[in-house]
């Protein structure tokens, strides 16, 4: 998709509609609140920082307070001590607001599903999520991935003029990921595995 | 000093008073009765051949089976622990002190067990202490606020006991 798909382009004059250009202009400024909570927060540092470089998509704007946010990306475990903050902070944010659950830990719990007397099941007993990141924790493609789900929602939203609610839009990014040149075909891929598994075996004395 | 004779220097003020002893341990210990803990922890820290003037970590430990099967073979009989590692900087050894309490006091559940807090004579032990009751659900008399430390103020019962339940909610959030 182009960055200006909708948008009719005749001699230095372009046509859309107002819904349609305030929701590009929406959806390509995403200011995500920074709102680390455990170890994804390191990855969450790492997709904002230059090598996976979040701005491209116009969400490196991390702000420190709620009131200047439209994102909240939780990451990391929330425990019950700190969900009622999770939900003020929530609350605090201008409309329209969006949240993901980064992580396994707010997806679901995770690894404290059984045995956490004090984390919370998924943050989304706590503020309704809008995109789920899974992981542990989820490297910085998936996060990227996820703000684009986000994005997608953004430009699917028609509450502007028709006052409808929000639809689930379908992902018009796939999500298909560049393979190496090793593992292109299947053959080539069996005899990656091949070669590894000979190297990785010990040598006799 | 060696373990042995950081033993025999305090069997040879306490007595009887010491109330089991394990030398060959990793980590060698005594064992002393509450009311005596205060006493033995002072001259640990006070006398010249001792001089243990750091209180790295206080531990609660809650021995029960819960499962009513395994019980006769584990061991144990239920009660709990609370243990104390000490180490000393001037000479360079450490020690283990524990003190073995009830489970409940008095044998009444919901009664906590009691031991005196140690916070006069090491600082640090005061957060460790605030740990300890938080987890484990351990009294310390005399220490200057026994609040929960990681846990919320109104939470109820003390999680890393073995009979510990979940809570199924808590403010309005599903526990699980």
């Amino acid at each position: 998709m182009g960055w200006l798909e909708g948008f009719g382009k005749e001699e230095n004059v372009i046509t859309t509609s107002l819904e349609q250009a305030i929701n590009w202009a929406r959806e390509s400024s995403m200011w995500p609140m920074t709102f680390g909570l455990a170890c994804c927060a390191i990855e969450m540092m790492a997709t904002g920082a230059s090598r996976y470089d979040m701005d491209r998509f116009g969400a490196g704007a991390f702000r420190a307070t709620p009131r200047q946010a439209d994102l909240m990306i939780v990451a990391g475990t929330v425990n019950f001590k700190m969900a009622s903050r999770v939900r003020r902070l929530y609350n605090q944010m201008p409309d329209p607001k969006f949240v993901i659950a980064m992580g396994a830990c707010t997806c679901g719990g995770g690894p404290y599903y059984k045995y956490g007397y004090n984390v919370v099941k998924g943050v989304d007993l706590v503020v309704p999520v809008d995109v789920y990141v899974p992981g542990c924790p989820p490297r910085p493609e998936a996060l990227l991935e996820g703000l684009m789900r986000i994005q997608d929602k953004v430009r699917a939203m028609k509450d502007l003029t028709r006052g409808q609610p929000l639809e689930v839009p379908i992902p018009c990014r796939t999500g298909y990921t560049m393979l190496p040149d090793e593992l292109d075909t299947h053959e080539k891929a069996n005899a990656f595995v091949k070669k590894t598994k000979e190297q990785a075996t010990p040598a006799k004395a | 000093m060696k373990a042995a004779e950081i033993i025999q220097v305090l069997e040879e003020k306490f007595a009887d008073r010491i109330r089991a002893k394990k030398p060959e341990a990793i980590d060698p210990f005594v064992v002393v009765a509450p009311s005596d803990l205060l006493e033995v922890a002072r001259f640990l820290r006070d006398d010249s051949r001792l001089r243990f003037d750091i209180l790295n970590c206080i531990s609660g430990v809650d021995y029960l089976e819960p499962d009513l099967k395994k019980a006769p073979k584990a061991g144990f009989e239920p009660h709990t622990e609370v243990v104390y590692h000490l180490q000393s900087f001037t000479h360079r050894h450490r020690f283990v002190l524990k003190v073995i309490l009830p489970r409940w006091k008095d044998d009444k559940p919901g009664e906590l067990p009691e031991v005196p807090s140690v916070t006069s004579l090491w600082r640090a032990a005061d957060w460790h202490e605030r740990e300890v009751y938080d987890l484990s659900g351990i009294w310390f008399t005399g220490h200057p606020s026994l609040t929960r430390i990681l846990l919320s103020e109104d939470w109820v019962g003390h999680p890393l006991r073995k009979d510990y339940e979940f809570p199924l909610e808590y403010h309005g959030i599903r526990g699980r």
